[in-house]
């Protein structure tokens, strides 16, 4: 008996010993989970992956509206790559501050970030987030020859472009990873702006062909799309290259101009709970009340401008107010506030001057983006806080605007007399009428500068333009709160580029400082 | 009846009488050295009657000629009864007590009498738990034991504590130590339903914590023990015929102390004057806003609590089989209003043996079934901040009748939220059921009979039925929630893992040599799994409905060697062999050696003539363990897919579609490995009347399983979990006990325990970039993504990291200005580099202080702490300023008296004034008891208790201990007074 249990005991032992070893080698169990080797499998599960890559501008990670983050090291809302681009470029500019009292926000309008800025880290992270996911996604689409599943490829490819796009903009000189390098814990290379410039040329060139015609699903980027972007790495060659490429930016903007994107009869179309059905939208990022869920992106740009005695449900369809952001007398002061419709601004029980960035009720208001929809009915999914509308990151008034300016700009190929008609179609629809018509002569550098203000701000252009027109820094055109003054005040001129963060310097010792940071 | 009281006195005499008194004399001496023993207490069983022996051990006593039985004890010996009967001369032989001397301390697999041990190993048994503990485990320990820090978390019944031991060894892997319930290790990550994984034991049926401190002790558990192990033993069965335990515990408690925060009078007083003052942002709407109630929000969401307690255990052998049973009820009422907890817990031990006793079995299991009401503790931080001029009702229907701030379109104001409602407009409970079991079977082989066969079988199981309801009206739910009506929110939780032990133990003594060898096996599983349903009160949106599900598997090979010679030299040796499923491919295994050696200095021939030492014994021990709990992530080295879930699908034209994201990895992350280095010295002086230890030591953590930020593109992320950064802590810890006094009537047994533990990072990135300033850590209350705190190289984990404030004459601090320490230009607030390390949380020494003396029936105990240095930033006070007082959509703040002296206009978050020295003594309990001795059959005691009796500090909060360092409204920590009483039938 008592033999048999030991034996009994070592049988039952050497069993597990030998079946448990396997153990180890596990694979997730979890229903959201899949392991790479098995994850794509058909084409409605190449499309999910491709959807991550639009994802990945608009939402914060893969719950929503919060909950299982792309990125670390900030706040998952904040780290919401619309909303850090949105801060980088409009903060920093006439046409925005914000009350609020995060780490270092305030920065942003007084020109004084520095390296260990947590919300320039964050937009750099984002970047090169989507970076890495579109040459993952590159990789397991590459070779395909479904015809769905390469034009996925191509539009991964434009992604990645967007994604560097926005590098060569703010850093000018980021690290540089293609669909060759596996993930892993390994240093990056730094590229240079000019050889960044030419790599974003050539991919975008090179897809075009396998990009959608324009306008072939909403919420996709076509080659519409994909000339955008072009055509603003052209306007900007001589800020990214120091070498003018407006002559190719008119060929490139004539494509889109003459594609089937058309203005929007109303200007306020665009900024609406329905601005999918504006027939201008060239590249939206989209969000949906129920389907589409962060707490950055176009819910922290609606809240944000809501404050005061703005009526927030009945004007703005929504139920919060976050009174964090309005406009400085800079922007006000270009509109003709009695008739140009773009004049969008909350002026009850605000003062256009501003004594206290950390006050709502300081400046001007802004009430152009809403989750009403265009006829002031609410919004299709109607939730307190997650809003329908959409974020116009290309429309076609932008194109019409770079033809004017790259003709003024000695573009060839192009023609003053097509800048005026496209520049007084905005206007027209500006004023309801030709009452705000320019003439030739009144078309300039200066009024186009102005003119794009008045038409695109808050769509996060504006930081790009005075950059372009070199009033970015330095003391030619000074703004209130610029420089940590009042009146405004010069800043220096390498912050035309932002600074590689510390902490990315930190983990790759590729990497070196922009100058003078 | 008066007739009767005087019968019974009658009687009563009149047999004291009936018994005549004799005589007895005799003389006590040692059984190991013949000497006689003075001192020893001599009683009659039953009475009061007692004496003690003189120098030459020699003793007389009056006792009644028939019946009684004489009671000797003494310190460090057995006690011995012995009926008179006859006899008038009694002579006694004290055996030594090889329990108490001779202590039989439990290890990993396996024990050894403590004389034995060779690593830092601390015990404490239930004598010495710190009394009144009703519901949480870990505050039977607290300030106990040297190098162990025990911090409750908040004041919530049944709430969890932080536990360091010598200062936790990771960073971002978990820093728990490993906790052993009866030989099952049980899972560290948070059970859902329950604030506190221990809570499902019973604190009654605890018999001893063991503690294990340095890598030769805990190596045998390698994979799981680089934060040390403390090992829980519960009560066992007695030989003997059933005894009976009951005990009940009833007590009230209540809050020591609110913030000090504006009245309603002192802040209309302060808004009208800033508005007539012109100050920014104050404007008429203000003014008109302006409540005109004094309510004290902190006195309305508080409570005095009353709560009781209930045990009765039976102990005994009926068939030759050794039981205990116990059962368990508590009734826990928190000081927060709606809070509470119901625990009704069981527990069966039997150790039956069988086949001539070589197979020795031990089967416990353990069942709780809880009831926790979690409220809404945001209550605590929301009472403190809101309007102290509007009331708590509106006199309306409107969101639940509650006074609540509403915007322009009469919506209300979702930042801002009544305190009041908040509690009783939640409904957040939670019901647990846990069972934790095992079985283990020790065989002695008959044909050899110095080698046995050790199996333990085990089973934890939890499964959680969770709700957490918003009624309609809770202004809050109108920022997620559509239609007003609240949300309705579920969740489940099941974790389990099972266990599997064998092992093979060989003990022989041959001459002087005394080798013991243990070598075997280990496996266990954990598989978690839950969900979580989240829509709106009438469930037309739903918000959330997700679940998750993972697993994980720890193999290990293990061996042991203890060989001692002589009884003077002790080795031990361990070697284990550890495997995770957290890793992948060659790094799945790891190997963990140690070597201890120890040495009785007092076994040696020339101590003989030192009579006053009773223990000497020097310890050396080196060791290297393992840790691979990545905390939240089964599947580091693994490229997985995640799927999106609710509402963060894409828009392709008319259809939304779910993503598919890679998540990052890293497939070569492998155990992080921590090198403990330890010195310790036993001793123990005039038969142990003095004893203690001392310990000295260093653990070097390399290859730290790190969540640091990584070279932007190299991964599917901005931060990896990988093993980057070395970390070091060194220090000492000093344990002395006495009984500085041992007489008839009065015993008192006194300890003092000491902590020093200095920790450094030492390494934190792959590029040793010396620019580099670390990682932010430390979020505070305020803005959204501040950091207070810091990881850097030469400095402490989680040092504060912030501006360093000017001052002005008069010692005020001025606004804004702080030292430019970086000698740039520009805004000094814009640069990083002008902030400095400025102390950490963690507290220079901790000393532990207890004591417990009789007096006849008298008994009196306490214990207490101080903790010196450790540092707290006060985020009460950082984030209150006067412009937050007022928001222009329509709401008020209050604000605390001293930061409305301090009259900030806009928060300045990183000022080092708000870091605090908060250092403390706290007097953890005081208990009073007496033992009632005439009972006959029936033993009992009643006892009195206060809980956090007072605190002792100059820090500016409630309450100085503060986990993490960053203070910002936590459930306070109540005082407790309590009743209790004890039977043993």
């Amino acid at each position: 008996m008592k033999k048999y249990i030991v034996q009994i005991v070592l049988v039952f032992t050497l069993i597990s010993l030998s079946g448990c070893l396997n153990d180890l080698d596990v694979e997730p169990i979890d229903p959201n989970l899949i392991t790479s080797a098995n994850v794509y499998e058909t084409v409605d599960d190449y499309k999910k992956g491709l959807a991550k890559l639009y994802a990945t501008f608009a939402l914060s990670g893969q719950q929503g509206p919060a909950g299982q983050p792309d990125i670390e090291g900030i706040d998952e809302g904040f780290g919401n790559y619309l909303r850090q681009y949105w801060n980088c470029q409009e903060l920093t500019t006439d046409e925005a501050v914000l009350s609020w009292n995060d780490a270092t926000i305030k920065d942003f309008h007084w020109h004084t970030w520095t390296a260990t800025d947590v919300f320039i880290a964050a937009m750099y992270s984002r970047i090169m987030y989507s970076v890495a996911l579109c040459n993952e996604y590159i990789r397991a689409t590459a070779g395909n020859d479904d015809p769905d599943i390469s034009k996925f490829h191509a539009e991964a490819r434009f992604l990645r472009a967007l994604a560097y796009y926005h590098a060569i903009d703010m850093f000018g000189n980021p690290s540089f990873v293609t669909e060759e390098d596996l993930p892993g814990a390994f240093f990056p290379e730094q590229i240079q702006r000019a050889d960044l410039f030419t790599y974003i040329e050539s991919e975008l060139i090179d897809i075009e062909d396998d990009m959608g015609d324009p306008q072939f699903e909403y919420g996709r980027a076509d080659k519409a799309a994909s000339w955008m972007v072009l055509a603003k790495l052209y306007l900007n060659a001589e800020v990214y290259i120091n070498t003018p490429k407006y002559t190719e930016a008119i060929a490139v903007l004539d494509k889109i101009n003459n594609s089937a994107y058309s203005l929007a009869p109303d200007y306020m179309h665009n900024f609406v709970a329905d601005n999918q059905t504006s027939p201008e939208m060239i590249l939206p990022i989209t969000y949906d009340g129920i389907n589409t869920q962060t707490y950055g992106g176009m819910v922290y740009l609606l809240h944000a401008q809501i404050g005061g005695s703005m009526p927030t449900y009945d004007l703005m369809g929504t139920g919060e107010a976050w009174a964090g952001l309005r406009t400085t007398s800079a922007l006000v002061n270009k509109f003709d506030m009695d008739n140009d419709g773009r004049a969008l601004f909350w002026t009850d029980g605000q003062s256009l001057e501003i004594n206290d960035i950390g006050l709502f009720t300081d400046g001007y208001a802004i009430t152009k983006f809403r989750n009403r929809k265009l006829d002031g009915t609410p919004s299709d999914s109607d939730q307190p806080v997650m809003v329908d509308t959409d974020w116009p990151m290309f429309r076609l008034a932008d194109a019409y605007l770079m033809y004017a300016e790259a003709v003024l700009r000695g573009g060839t190929g192009g023609s003053i007399a097509q800048a005026l008609t496209y520049v007084n179609a905005l206007r027209e629809r500006a004023y309801g009428d030709g009452s705000g018509n320019i003439t030739s002569g009144q078309l300039t550098l200066d009024f186009i500068l102005d003119e794009r203000a008045r038409e695109l701000f808050w769509e996060g252009h504006r930081r790009t333009d005075l950059i372009r027109f070199g009033v970015f820094t330095g003391s030619d055109y000074l703004w209130p709160w610029k420089g940590n003054v009042k009146e405004g005040a010069s800043s220096a001129g390498h912050r035309d580029l932002f600074p590689i963060p510390s902490t990315e310097i930190g983990a790759n010792p590729n990497l070196k400082q922009n100058t003078d940071y | 009846m008066k007739k009767y009281t005087l019968l019974i006195t009658l009687f009563l005499v009149s047999c004291s009488w009936l018994f005549a008194q004799r005589q007895i004399s005799g003389k006590v001496i040692s059984s190991d050295d013949q000497f006689p023993l003075p001192g020893v207490t001599i009683l009659e069983k039953g009475t009061t009657n007692g004496t003690i022996t003189d120098v030459e051990g020699n003793f007389t006593i009056s006792v009644p000629e028939d019946g009684a039985i004489l009671s000797f004890s003494f310190v460090g010996y057995q006690t011995y009864e012995v009926e008179v009967g006859s006899s008038s001369v009694i002579d006694v032989t004290l055996k030594l007590d090889l329990t108490e001397l001779n202590e039989i301390v439990v290890i990993g697999y396996g024990q050894v009498e403590k004389e034995d041990l060779t690593g830092a190993v601390a015990t404490v048994d239930s004598k010495d738990f710190n009394k009144g503990v009703l519901s949480s485990p870990q505050d039977l320990l607290v300030g106990r034991v040297a190098g162990v820090q025990v911090t409750t978390n908040s004041g919530a019944p049944g709430a969890g504590a932080t536990i360091r031991i010598r200062g936790g060894s990771s960073i971002s892997a978990n820093n728990d130590p490993l906790i052993v319930i009866d030989g099952f290790p049980i899972d560290n990550s948070n059970v859902s339903g329950t604030s506190n994984p221990l809570a499902s034991i019973n604190p009654n049926d605890i018999e001893t914590f063991t503690v294990l401190k340095d890598a030769s002790a805990t190596a045998i558990y390698g994979s799981r023990a680089s934060n040390g192990v403390i090992i829980i033993t519960t009560k066992k069965g007695q030989s003997g015929k059933p005894k009976f335990n009951y005990n009940a515990k009833v007590s009230i408690a209540q809050p020591i102390e609110y913030v000090d925060v504006l009245t309603g009078d002192e802040y209309r007083q302060l808004v009208t004057g800033l508005y007539n003052e012109g100050f920014s942002g104050i404007n008429q709407d203000a003014v008109d806003l302006l409540g005109t109630a004094n309510t004290d929000w902190q006195s309305e969401i508080f409570q005095t609590s009353f709560s009781h307690d209930h045990n009765l255990n039976a102990s005994g052998t009926v068939a030759e089989i050794p039981f205990r049973v116990s059962y368990g009820y508590t009734d826990q009422q928190g000081i927060l209003k709606t809070t509470y907890t119901k625990r009704h817990s069981f527990a069966v031990n039997l150790s039956p043996k069988f086949f001539d006793k070589s197979l020795k079995v031990n089967i416990n299991a353990k069942q709780t079934f809880s009831e926790t009401n979690f409220g809404d503790e945001g209550a605590v931080g929301s009472a403190v901040g809101f309007d102290p001029t509007q009331p708590i009702y509106s006199g309306n229907e409107e969101f639940g009748g509650y006074f609540a701030f509403t915007d322009a379109d009469g919506l209300p104001i979702t930042f801002v939220s009544n305190p009041v409602a908040m509690l009783e407009l939640r409904n957040n409970v939670a019901d647990l059921n846990r069972f934790i079991g095992n079985v283990q079977l020790d065989y002695t082989l008959p044909f050899f009979k110095d080698l046995s066969a050790n199996l333990n079988l085990g089973l934890d199981k939890s499964s959680t039925d969770g709700i957490d309801d918003a009624l309609p009206g809770m202004t809050w739910t109108y920022r997620d929630y559509t239609g007003g009506n609240g949300r309705l929110l579920d969740y489940t939780a099941e974790n389990s893992s099972e266990l599997l032990d064998f092992y093979l133990a060989y003990k022989k003594k041959v001459g002087v040599h005394d080798v013991q060898f243990t070598t075997g096996y280990s496996w266990q599983h954990f598989s978690r799994e839950g969900s979580t349903y989240d829509r709106n009160g009438d469930e037309t949106q739903v918000r959330q409905n997700t679940q998750f599900k993972n697993e994980n598997y720890l193999i290990s090979f293990f061996g042991r060697l203890n060989y001692v010679l002589a009884n003077k030299y002790l080795v031990t040796a361990t070697l284990r062999n550890d495997g995770s499923s957290r890793f992948i491919g060659d790094n799945q295994w790891g190997l963990f050696p140690s070597l201890a050696l120890g040495w009785k200095i007092n076994q040696e021939a020339f101590m003989s003539g030192a009579s006053i030492v009773s223990d000497l014994k020097l310890r050396a021990g080196y060791g290297i363990t393992g840790q691979q709990d990545v905390t939240d992530n089964q599947y580091p080295a693994l490229p997985v897919y995640r799927e999106s879930t609710g509402g963060a699908s894409y828009q392709f034209g008319d259809e939304f579609v779910s993503t598919l994201r890679p998540d990052p990895y890293d497939a070569n992350i492998k155990w992080e490995e921590t090198t403990t280095v330890n010195v310790g010295l036993d001793f123990g002086f005039l038969k142990d009347r003095i004893y203690g230890s001392v310990e000295v030591y260093q653990r070097n953590t390399t290859d730290l399983i790190n969540r640091i930020p990584i070279a932007g593109g190299s991964n599917f992320s901005n931060y990896l979990v990988t093993n980057v950064g070395n970390m070091e802590n060194k220090g000492f810890e000093v344990t002395l006990s006495g009984v500085p006094i041992s007489t008839t009537d009065f015993t008192w047994n006194a300890g003092v325990n000491i902590t020093r533990n200095v920790n450094e990072i030492t390494k934190l990135t792959k590029t040793d970039d010396p620019d580099y300033q670390g990682v932010a850590v430390g979020g505070i209350s305020g803005g959204v993504g501040n950091n207070v705190q810091i990881h850097t190289v030469g400095y402490p984990a989680n040092s504060f990291y912030v501006f360093q404030q000017v001052y002005d004459s008069n010692g005020d601090p001025i606004e804004g200005l702080y030292v430019n320490k970086s000698g740039e230009a520009g805004e000094v607030i814009s640069n990083e580099l002008n902030k400095y390390h400025y102390k950490s949380p963690a507290p220079d020494m901790l000393i532990g202080i207890n004591s417990r003396a009789n007096y006849q029936q008298f008994d009196f105990s306490f214990s207490g702490r101080f903790s010196i240095n450790n540092y707290v930033y006060n985020n009460v006070q950082s984030g209150a300023t006067l412009s937050g007082l007022y928001v222009s959509t329509g709401y008020f703040t209050n604000i605390n008296a001293a930061s409305a002296e301090r009259g900030f206009t806009n928060p300045q978050y990183w000022s080092d004034m708000f870091i605090e020295n908060a250092s403390f003594f706290k007097m953890d309990n005081i208990s009073l008891g007496y033992t009632f001795s005439n009972l006959g059959a029936l033993e009992a005691r009643i006892s009195a208790t206060v809980q956090n009796a007072f605190i002792i500090t100059n820090y500016t909060g409630i309450d100085p201990e503060v986990s993490g360092g960053i203070d910002n409204n936590i459930y306070p920590r109540p005082r407790t007074f309590l009743l209790g009483v004890n039977l043993n039938f």
